[in-house]
């Protein structure tokens, strides 16, 4: 008696679940497998914009978020994932980390979509530079973000008669008069990417773009030891002066904090900063203003995640290629940057619903695209493979975090990046 | 003939049963464990980048290893923070133990206070120790609220004193943990013997210099193994206490390995490193294990 309850149980239970099934089967058209580290509120926030969409189209989302360490855990994943032989369909990459697995052959090519679509017009060349290889498209960007921003308090600026500082000369003394009347000057982090953050505006303010490009892009020995490099660690050295005795490993969100609760008048971080800013309610452009980094205007560095495609076989490949356009769609490159916080990676989408910083961003853009001024970051990791990167972030957070002269700091560097080459 | 034959039988089926049991697990150590050392080692001579790659390159790697600045860095480190750890975990735990066998009240509570951190993951340890050491945080500001205005404690921050934040944190740790195996080796002594010294008149402080702390011999001996690996393997205390900072002054060979490999895709820098790590570690822990070994023969 209680064998026959227990089947039918089962038989009942079994057809319930194949027809809740059929439905979803019938439309199915795949599944795509994202590996990410957007886990923030608006950044995830943000991600199931594209979620939605794809399931509209019927293909159903596997999410595969790895929380931390900016996205090292999810690298340390998708290495395990793709050496056993069952890579993700796409994975969130920056761009020189996109590059490697380039190189290590394992990603897919786009161009069934990307041909029709016309990516090539809309996509900045910098950004082309990255999301090809070999001349086809192994990735879609989805945002840029300006890692070259300087936050002001506007209420302490406004009090102070003070205006956003627009060269490193100027900074210093407005650092020193805030200094003189005991407002903190400067909020920052000592973490190094937050220290290499403030180096890439130092050295794009003081050298100027050629000089970015020959000692950053281009890693030239004669440019990283010259003597333009040695008046830039001059700068950081001061800029060390113009922080709290207490920065040391602070999160970059803390940092923001302090400019937003008056703690500090400046902060030199990514518009991504702006995320902060709106959660505590207030105003980017407004409240808190937004200005190129001292020295850099006319320039633009970028930071761009790309959803790289990995090369998954025939069976998985028509989603792929549905997500893959979908990313590129403008209305999900609107929708996603304004979740979060960024300017879309086309440039044909309309900016009006984008706050003051972003379009300031958007127009900016357009004019460096053109002046040749449109850079990649090096503090995140746009300008040097990681090696070479990490070779870099040591002698910065070393010289920033020491007594060390400018001269033997310029000379570390030159070391640095030929041992890490 | 037939009963005696089903004996041997038997006797070879026993004999054999506790290899066949333990040769899955043996399977698994000697490929997990052994194999993969073997394949780390094998790394540390190629130039492998993002994934392995056998392209041999002698001691190139090394050489590259032992002209980083950040390796330099780390190296002195665990020889400042193993070196301080070490002598603090005994000297503290040994006094414990010592205070804790004066047959005192409630005993069982005590042991527990000072076990209890050993149940706390480094990382808990080291989130504590963050909080506490903070110069706008903990310490410094409280003792500053109390009227002390210009006390200050600001090791944390300080790139030259950074690493003994650390060594504070891991001391507070482990400490209580070496003070149970002392506890143990304490009460593992003859009494009789210790009786027979009073009886004597041998004074106190000369019944443990003389009696008690010869006899802990062996107790040091696990300790010190116990905390030197510990030490060297330290990794989440450092992580989660100064990330490595200010600028890489508290990096240790452990968090340097994982950043080379992981983060910067130098496998075989990174395997260097944990090629170096090893044989250091089979440099305090053979002898040791050939010591014991000889010991357990002899008796």
């Amino acid at each position: 008696m209680k064998r026959i309850l227990l089947s039918t149980v089962c038989a009942v239970v079994l057809g319930l679940s194949a027809a809740s099934l059929q439905p979803t089967q019938a439309q199915d058209k795949g599944s795509v497998e994202v590996l990410h580290w957007w886990t923030s509120g608006g950044e995830a926030a943000a991600v199931s914009v594209l979620k939605q969409d794809m399931e509209s189209k019927g293909v159903a989302w596997l999410d595969m978020p790895v929380a931390g360490g900016a996205g090292e855990a999810a690298m340390t994943a998708l290495r395990a994932r793709v050496t056993s032989g069952n890579p993700p369909t796409a994975a969130q990459l920056l761009g020189m980390s996109l590059r490697a697995w380039a190189e290590e052959g394992f990603l897919g090519d786009l161009s069934e979509v990307a041909e029709p679509e016309g990516w090539d017009t809309v996509i900045p060349e910098p950004l082309q530079a990255f999301a090809k290889y070999d001349g086809h498209y192994v990735a879609a960007p989805v945002n840029i973000h300006r890692p070259n921003w300087l936050w002001s308090n506007a209420k302490i600026f406004q009090e102070n008669g003070l205006t956003p500082p627009k060269t490193w000369d100027e900074f210093n003394q407005v650092a020193e008069a805030l200094q003189a009347k005991g407002i903190q000057p400067l909020a920052h982090g000592g973490q190094n990417w937050q220290d290499t953050t403030v180096f890439d505006d130092v050295v794009l303010g003081i050298g100027g773009p050629e000089f970015y490009q020959k000692a950053i892009i281009e890693a030239d020995p004669e440019a990283l030891g010259s003597d333009t490099m040695v008046k830039v660690f001059d700068q950081m050295r001061k800029i060390r002066g113009f922080v709290d005795p207490n920065f040391s490993g602070r999160d970059w969100n803390l940092a923001t904090a302090m400019v937003l609760n008056g703690e500090a008048a400046m902060q030199l971080m990514g518009d991504w900063a702006k995320g902060e800013i709106i959660a505590a309610g207030k105003t980017p452009g407004v409240d808190i203003l937004c200005t190129p980094a001292p020295g850099t205007e006319g320039s633009f560095l970028f930071n761009t995640d790309f959803f790289a495609m990995f090369d998954v076989g025939e069976e998985r490949r028509p989603a792929q290629l549905i997500m893959a356009s979908a990313a590129m769609s403008p209305s999900f490159q609107e929708t996603f940057n304004l979740a979060k916080g960024s300017i879309p990676a086309r440039t044909d989408v309309p900016g009006d619903k984008f706050d003051e910083c972003g379009k300031q961003s958007m127009a900016d853009i357009k004019a460096a695209q053109e002046k040749g001024t449109l850079m990649g970051s090096l503090a995140h990791g746009h300008a040097q493979p990681p090696a070479v990167q990490g070779a870099m972030f040591d002698v910065v957070t070393n010289h920033f975090n020491s007594d060390q002269s400018s001269e033997e700091a310029a000379k570390a560097l030159v070391e640095a990046v030929a041992a890490a080459q | 003939m037939a009963a005696t034959e089903r004996m041997a039988g038997r006797r070879r089926l026993a004999n054999a049963l506790p290899l066949f049991v333990l040769s899955p697990s043996l399977l698994m150590v000697t490929i997990g464990v052994y194999g993969f050392m073997l394949f780390s080692v094998i790394l540390s001579f190629t130039s492998s980048k993002m994934f392995p790659r056998f392209v041999f390159t002698g001691f190139d790697q090394y050489e590259r290893l032992f002209t980083n600045p950040r390796w330099g860095v780390a190296v002195q480190n665990i020889f400042i923070f193993g070196g301080l750890y070490i002598v603090f975990t005994t000297i503290l735990g040994l006094g414990l133990a010592i205070l804790i066998d004066q047959r005192i009240r409630a005993e069982g509570a005590f042991r527990t206070i000072f076990l209890y951190p050993m149940a706390l993951s480094f990382i808990v340890t080291g989130v504590i120790w963050q909080w506490i050491l903070n110069p706008g945080l903990g310490l410094e500001r409280l003792v500053q609220s109390w009227g002390w205005e210009s006390f200050s404690f600001k090791w944390l921050v300080d790139p030259q004193m950074a690493i003994y934040t650390v060594v504070i944190a891991g001391v507070w740790q482990v400490a209580g943990f070496v003070m149970a195996l002392f506890l143990a080796g304490l009460r593992g002594i003859n009494t009789e013997i210790l009786s027979a010294a009073r009886m004597d008149g041998a004074p106190t402080h000369k019944i443990y210099t003389r009696i008690i702390i010869p006899a802990l011999r062996p107790v040091f001996l696990t300790a010190f193994v116990v905390e030197a690996h510990l030490a060297i393997k330290s990794y989440d205390l450092v992580v989660a206490l100064t990330k490595g900072g200010p600028g890489f002054a508290t990096e240790l060979p452990s968090t340097f390995m994982y950043t080379t490999t992981f983060t910067r895709n130098e496998m075989g820098l990174g395997a260097a490193s944990a090629t170096v790590m090893l044989m250091t570690l089979a440099a305090i822990i053979i002898p040791y294990l050939y010591s014991e070994l000889r010991h357990e023969r002899r008796g």
